[in-house]
């Protein structure tokens, strides 16, 4: 085995799948409120909602395609790679993706072709039908990786034979309790990912006076809903968090940067964690927190990384910043949910421009939480490829060489950086070209004065809507 | 459990080939012309269902990797410089749908992803499928061959071969789904595409007789092999009759059995092997909870579904294809 092949495999597979998971978080989000505002618009027919869903489609689009490409590259990653993982858990892992495959990827793949080309030429039902199926097909596709994932994360239901792990439970592999923590994680990041964008559009349109019925719609829909989820979503994160306690807790003394065994224990906000000397540096902790937040109890022991052999220690520099970055923006994100929802509900919103700045400016909020939240479990899995059982540098292909590694990884840097500029690129100018309205009839005899026209129309929106002016 | 799984799998890349076969065989023959009106045309006759084409080469994947994990560490592992060649290509050619029609001054951009994605894919794939037949230097069970260990003349050759047979089934697919200009000139390339892909096809087989690949046994020990080269020779007849005539539907089925008898041919010349004289399907097989759990769920019930899906999309999408593109 070639270190620098393994290390270049890790950054390989870092790198695609950081990339990846930026457009289902994205995706899966959109698809639901797609969803919603098609259906809104067949039951009150109410042209604003199709006007919100012709432009959310485009951009859907686009996202959509980047993340089918990119997502094929992670179904061959694992064998071209990791064959050792592949071979030795493809029993377990081989089934859970392919049902991925099979449910989700085919859903969405097949019904987003109608999507995008088949208006004209199906029902409004079955085109609302379509627009469920494929925002049922990516809330699947996040279930299978989810489970997948967390079976790497706490291995149940398996015997070893023959150097392979087989299952024996299914059961207990899909209904394990982690799953059912990570999936509504992962499934209500996406929807506050989408939340925040809507959001945002929203906000930066009142700014720049353009579309304002719509923008309206977009602001008060986005923050409302992540008004409510976000709350939930801290909730969940926090049971995430006691799995992470219970069933990997060298992870946990990683994230909370604890290095002794404390009793009770101290919870540290901030510091600068430095392994070599294993102390904190610059720590500012809050006494008897840290056993509260683990164990829900005033004395409990928590246990510290030097418990464990140092060939165990997950990265702990990554592991404490990736988790409170996502802990911060998740409650920046809380904060401006709850602000927003008042402002919008009393009507006050397109008059508090200092709100409609920091509302435009946090989309990029809900990816880097979602970044952060994966590195936090991944790198904090650490030196595990399968928690406990199979350690990443044995997983690695044997005789993968450090310039294959890097010939693969140039390439794919490259391509990615060259799609995603692209891609990021007409996305913005989709976003900034805007809505486009079906054509007002004119009144008979008006001479159409445009500005007034434009003011005209806005109300004429807003009015069918159901929002006052 | 074993042979429904491997009969999957072989349904699965049969259908990937002939699907994505014609979408990049498109690809591959849009970088032929200059003329936008034609490549638009091009263009909206593959544009709704790329897509949906592409998840069967994904499907493989994971039926490999679920129901043969074995022969999926090995054979990704060992061609990992192509398959990484091969996504890139994938990569490239599928974003090109998604922002061809996002800009004018730099179309041309994502006009030589498209053609050179596709050409690049399906090379490899051609390539892929040379190594196997010519056998992978593989010693107890480890690909022992380097990173250039996939790569021959003949593996080359059958590269080059599928960029032929592709390019056939896209120009089938044209006359197939458009009218005019695009069309009369389709009818045009068929011939030439025909002639290509029978040559190669020829070299190959002589290639493989002189020699003496092992997998040239199979044809002496199981001589009924040879109703899929009578049925090739069939199907190229009616394929040159309906070429003659114009009937638009006809070639591009044609071609398809072209196909299917060749596959065949590959198929039932590995049985049992699933690598040629490394692993047989049965030590490949996942044990028996994996496949009966793939089993219960998606093999009889999402992927009959899966079927269906394809089905609508392609009914939703049937007949010609209007000049100007629906984007």
């Amino acid at each position: 085995m070639d270190p620098t092949a393994l290390f270049l495999s890790r950054i390989q597979f870092a790198f695609t799948v950081s990339f990846h998971i930026i457009f289902p978080a994205f995706t899966i989000g959109l698809a639901a409120w797609l969803t919603v505002l098609e259906a809104l618009h067949l039951r009150t027919g109410r042209s604003a909602y199709r006007v919100l869903f012709d432009f959310w489609l485009k951009i859907f689009g686009m996202a959509f395609g980047l993340g089918v490409v990119s997502g094929i590259v992670m179904a061959f990653q694992f064998g071209m790679n990791w064959s050792v993982l592949s071979m030795m858990s493809g029993p377990i892992q081989g089934p859970l993706l392919s049902y991925e495959t099979f449910t989700a990827f085919m859903l969405e793949a097949t019904f987003f072709g109608v999507l995008i080309f088949g208006r004209p030429r199906v029902s409004p039902w079955f085109y609302l039908f379509s627009t469920a199926m494929v925002a049922l097909g990516t809330t699947f596709s996040a279930f299978w990786i989810l489970v997948n994932n967390s079976w790497m994360q706490t291995p149940v239901g398996y015997v070893m034979e023959k150097g392979m792990f087989v299952p024996n439970d299914w059961t207990a592999i899909i209904f394990s309790p982690v799953v059912w923590v990570r999936f509504p994680h992962m499934l209500f990041a996406a929807y506050l990912t989408g939340a925040f964008c809507v959001a945002a559009t929203g906000a930066w349109y009142l700014l720049r006076g353009k579309f304002l019925a719509e923008a309206k719609i977009m602001l008060r829909m986005g923050l409302c809903l992540a008004a409510i989820l976000m709350p939930i979503q801290l909730f969940i994160g926090h049971l995430a968090g006691d799995y992470v306690h219970d069933h990997q807790p060298a992870k946990f003394a990683a994230i909370e940067g604890r290095w002794h065994d404390e009793q009770p224990a101290s919870e540290v906000l901030v510091a600068i964690p430095d392994a070599a000397s294993a102390t904190n540096k610059y720590a500012i902790s809050v006494p008897v927190l840290g056993s509260l937040i683990g164990s829900m109890s005033l004395d409990s022991k928590e246990v510290g990384l030097t418990s464990f052999p140092r060939q165990d220690w997950p990265p702990v520099l990554i592991s404490f910043f990736a988790f409170r970055v996502m802990v911060g923006c998740g409650l920046i994100m809380l904060a401006l949910a709850f602000i927003g929802s008042y402002l919008s509900l009393a009507g006050r919103i397109d008059r508090s421009r200092l709100f409609l700045w920091a509302t435009f400016l946090s989309f990029p909020l809900p990816f880097i939480a979602t970044w952060t939240g994966w590195f936090t479990a991944e790198v904090g899995r650490q030196p595990w490829a399968i928690y406990g059982l199979l350690r990443t540098a044995d997983a690695m292909t044997p005789f993968l060489t450090a310039q294959t590694a890097a010939i693969s990884l140039v390439v794919f840097a490259i391509i990615y950086t060259f799609i995603f500029s692209f891609g990021i690129f007409y996305i913005y100018r989709l976003i900034r070209t805007g809505l486009v309205r079906p054509m007002l009839e004119p009144a008979l005899g008006a001479v159409p004065n445009r500005p007034l026209s434009v003011v005209g129309q806005d109300a004429r929106v807003l009015a069918e809507a159901g929002e006052q002016p | 459990m074993i042979m429904y799984w491997v009969s999957l799998l072989a349904i699965s890349i049969l259908l990937y080939v002939l699907l994505d076969g014609f979408d990049l065989g498109i690809g591959i023959l849009f970088g032929l012309t200059r003329d936008e009106a034609r490549r638009q045309s091009m263009w909206s006759a593959v544009a709704p269902i790329w897509d949906g084409n592409e998840t069967w080469l994904v499907v493989t994947a994971v039926i490999l990797w679920g129901a043969f994990p074995a022969v999926y560490a090995m054979l990704l592992s060992a061609f990992y410089l192509p398959l990484a060649l091969m996504l890139s290509g994938l990569i490239l050619r599928g974003v090109a749908f998604e922002f061809r029609y996002k800009t004018e001054r730099m179309r041309w951009i994502w006009d030589v992803s498209f053609f050179g994605g596709s050409l690049v894919a399906t090379f490899v794939q051609g390539v892929t499928v040379g190594a196997l037949v010519e056998g992978l230097p593989i010693t107890n069970g480890q690909y022992t061959g380097g990173d250039f260990g996939w790569f021959s003349p003949f593996a080359a050759l059958c590269g080059i071969g599928l960029c032929f047979g592709y390019a056939l089934l896209g120009a089938c697919w044209l006359v197939r789904k458009c009218d005019g200009d695009i069309k009369v000139a389709a009818y045009r390339q068929i011939p030439y595409l025909s002639i290509g892909l029978l040559v190669f096809l020829v070299v190959v087989f002589s290639f493989a007789l002189v020699e003496n690949l092992e997998i040239m046994h199979r044809w002496i020990e199981r001589p009924y092999l040879f109703v899929f080269p009578a049925i090739a020779a069939l199907a190229a007849i009616v394929l040159a009759v309906s070429v003659e005539r114009h009937r638009d539907g006809l070639p591009f089925y044609m071609v398809a059995l072209i196909f299917l008898s060749a596959f065949g041919t590959l198929a039932i010349s590995f049985w049992p092997y699933m690598i040629p004289n490394v692993i047989t399907v049965e030590d490949a097989a996942a044990p028996h909870s994996s496949l009966a759990f793939m089993f219960w769920g998606e093999g009889i019930f999402v992927y009959p579904l899966m079927l269906i899906y394809t089905a609508i999309s392609y009914r939703v999408f049937r007949g010609k294809v209007r000049e100007t593109p629906a984007h």
